[in-house]
C-alpha cells in the first residue's frame, strides 16, 4: 500500500457481500454455493439462483482461472487516468462462475492478452479495510 | 392469454421537429414537441387519448398536454422501454383498459439541457460509482465508465468462438452508412469503408469510434389505438402483429452467456409466435445498434442466421441497400441518431418503412421486425408490424 490517495471507486459491502470482502481483505477468494443443489455462484446472494434454496455456504476457490473476454479502455474512468489504456476483463473461475477484474503483471495489449490464458488471483490492498481481487498471468502453465 | 395479434395499430408517429443537436430545448420540451407532432401526424383529437406510456413522469406529460388518462405505464428498462410500452399499450387496449395511447420519449443526450436526469447518457461520476449496488461493488471498481466499457465485453469471446473478424465487425458500420447516405436527417451520411472504420480512433478495444453510437438530442412519440378504429385517421394504420419482452441482468459481467442475449431470444421468439409469421416473411429489420456487435448478436439471437454467420452475412451485403434483409435503414444508432435510449427511433423507422414514407425506402415492405435492447443486454423488446389489414 502506498501513501497516495486512492481515487478509484471503492466497493461498499452489503449484508450479502460482507463475507466476500472480509475474506478478500485477508487475501482469500471465497464464493458461495448451494448446499442443496451444490452449484456454485457469484455475485453473493441470500438464496441460490438455481433452486432458490436458502441453504448457502461459502467456500474458498482455487484462485485459478482463465481469460474469458475483455476490452481495453482508452477513455479512462475517473481515477484510472494513469492506467490508461487498461483492460476490463472477464475471468472464468476454475469453479464455474465468472467475475469482472483487471489484469496485472503484464502490459494490457491485444497481443499480450490471449483468450483462455491461465490466470491466478492476486490481492491489491487499497485501504486498511478494503482489498480488491485482481488477476495476473499464471506463468506456471505454458499457454499460447 | 389471448394473442395481441391485430388488436391494436400505430396510427400516429413522429420524431421531434429537430434532431441531432438541439441546444435550446429541455427533454421535457422535446417530449411535448414529439407528442404534438404525433398527434398532428394522425389528426386525432387529443381528448381521444386515454392512456400514456413514457419513461418520464406520466403525470408531468399528461398535465402539460391537458390529457387525463385512465391508463399509464412508466416501465423504464433503458432504450428498449418504448418497444415494451407499445406491447403493454396493445395489451391494455385489447383488454379494454383504454382505447388510445400516447407513447413518448425524448432526451437531451448531447446538449444536456435542463433536467439531465431524464437522460441515460450520464457519464458516471466518482461519487456516483461509489455505491453498494452489485454493479458498484463488482464492476465499477475495475474502471468501467459507461456503456462503451461494458456493452462489448463479450465480443472478443464471441469472435474467438465463431471466427468472426474485426473486418466483419467494422462492416456493420459500413453497411449502415450505405442506408444513412440517403437519409437527410441522419447525423452521418458520408459513405465509409472497412479501412475507415478500422483506422478510426480506438475507444475501447476492439471498438473503434465508428463502431460506437452517436450522442445526440431528440425524441419521438406514437399514437396507438384499437385496430377496428385504426382506419379513421390521416395515415394508413401500422398494425401490431407480434410482441415480446424480457430481461436478463443489470450486471453485464454476469450474463448467462456473454456471446448471446438470452433476453433477445425470449422476446423475439414470443413476437414471432404471436405474429404467426416466419423469418423469411420479414421484409425489413431494425436491430438496436448502440455498438456494432448488436446487429450481429441480434441476427443470430432472433434466428435470422445461424450461430457465427452474422458477421459474414452483413459483410456480404445482405443487410445493405439491395440486400435480401434490409436492416437499420435509417443508418441506426451508428449513423442516424442516438440520444441514449434509441428504441423509439428504431420503431419510428419501422413505421416509416411499413407506411412507405421512409427517406431511404425499401420497396414493398409488408412486414417489419423491430428489436430493442435496454441497458447492457439488460432488457429486450420485440415488435412485428404490418400494413396488411386484418381479415
Amino acid at each position: 500500500m502506498t501513501d497516495k490517495i486512492y481515487r478509484k471507486p471503492i466497493p461498499i459491502p452489503t449484508p450479502e457481500s460482507d463475507f466476500f470482502w472480509a475474506k478478500v481483505s485477508q487475501h482469500e477468494l471465497w464464493i458461495q454455493r448451494c448446499v442443496d443443489c451444490l452449484k456454485p455462484f457469484f455475485y453473493p446472494r441470500m438464496v441460490c439462483p438455481h433452486c432458490l434454496s436458502d441453504k448457502i455456504e461459502w467456500f474458498e476457490v482455487s484462485g485459478r482461472g482463465s481469460l474469458y473476454s475483455y476490452m481495453i479502455n482508452h477513455r479512462p474512468a475517473p481515477g484510472f487516468e494513469e492506467d490508461s489504456p487498461y483492460a476490463i476483463a472477464i475471468v472464468q473461475l476454475e469453479e464455474g462462475p465468472r467475475m469482472m477484474s483487471n489484469i496485472v503483471g503484464i502490459e494490457n495489449t491485444p497481443e499480450n492478452l490471449i483468450l483462455d490464458m491461465p490466470l491466478r488471483v492476486v490481492f491489491e490492498d487499497i485501504t486498511p479495510a478494503i482489498t480488491i481481487p485482481k488477476w495476473r498471468p499464471d506463468e506456471t502453465i505454458k499457454y499460447g | 392469454m389471448e394473442s395481441l395479434r391485430y388488436k391494436a395499430a400505430i396510427v400516429g408517429a413522429s420524431e421531434t421537429t429537430e434532431l441531432g443537436i438541439i441546444p435550446d430545448k429541455t427533454p421535457f420540451q422535446l417530449h411535448v414537441d414529439a407528442s404534438v407532432n404525433a398527434i398532428k401526424d394522425c389528426g386525432i383529437d387529443k381528448q381521444e387519448i386515454d392512456g400514456i406510456a413514457t419513461t418520464m413522469n406520466p403525470a408531468s406529460l399528461a398535465h402539460y398536454l391537458g390529457i387525463t388518462p385512465k391508463w399509464i405505464d412508466n416501465t423504464q428498462v433503458g432504450g428498449t422501454s418504448f418497444l415494451i410500452h407499445v406491447r403493454h399499450a396493445a395489451a391494455a387496449i385489447a383488454s379494454g383498459l383504454c382505447e388510445t395511447v400516447l407513447v413518448s420519449m425524448a432526451e437531451s443526450g448531447r446538449s444536456r439541457v435542463g433536467d439531465t436526469s431524464l437522460s441515460t447518457f450520464s457519464e458516471p461520476t466518482l461519487e456516483g460509482m461509489k455505491d453498494s449496488s452489485f454493479p458498484g461493488q463488482f464492476e465499477s471498481i475495475y474502471g468501467v465508465y459507461g456503456p462503451t466499457t461494458q456493452f462489448g465485453l463479450g465480443v472478443l469471446r464471441y469472435m474467438k468462438e465463431t471466427g468472426t473478424s474485426h473486418e466483419q465487425l467494422a462492416s456493420v458500420a459500413v453497411a449502415q452508412r450505405k442506408w444513412s447516405n440517403k437519409v437527410p436527417r441522419a447525423m452521418y451520411r458520408d459513405l465509409i469503408t472497412v479501412d475507415d472504420v478500422l483506422e478510426s480512433r480506438i475507444i475501447c478495444y476492439p471498438f473503434h469510434l465508428l463502431e460506437c453510437c452517436l450522442v445526440t438530442d431528440g425524441g419521438g412519440a406514437l399514437i396507438i389505438t384499437k385496430s377496428d378504429r385504426a382506419t379513421n385517421y390521416a395515415k394508413n394504420p401500422v398494425y401490431i402483429l407480434g410482441t415480446g419482452e424480457s430481461v436478463e441482468t443489470p450486471i453485464v459481467s454476469q450474463m448467462y452467456d456473454m456471446t448471446s442475449s438470452t433476453a433477445f431470444k425470449i422476446s423475439s421468439k414470443k413476437a414471432f409466435e404471436e405474429a404467426d409469421v416466419s423469418h423469411s416473411d420479414i421484409d425489413h429489420l431494425m436491430i438496436y445498434d448502440a455498438f456494432a456487435h448488436l446487429p450481429i448478436y441480434g441476427l443470430e439471437d432472433l434466428g435470422f442466421v445461424s450461430r457465427g454467420e452474422a458477421g459474414a452475412f452483413i459483410e456480404q451485403g445482405n443487410t445493405s441497400p439491395g440486400g435480401d434483409l434490409p436492416m437499420n435503414t435509417n443508418g441506426g444508432g451508428l449513423s442516424y441518431t442516438h440520444t441514449g435510449m434509441y428504441g423509439m427511433f428504431a420503431i419510428q423507422e419501422s413505421v416509416r418503412q411499413v407506411r412507405g414514407e421512409a427517406a431511404h425506402q425499401v420497396p414493398d415492405v409488408k412486414l417489419s421486425f423491430c428489436q430493442g435492447v435496454g441497458g447492457m443486454f439488460m432488457a429486450a423488446g420485440s415488435l412485428i408490424f404490418t400494413n396488411s389489414s386484418p381479415h
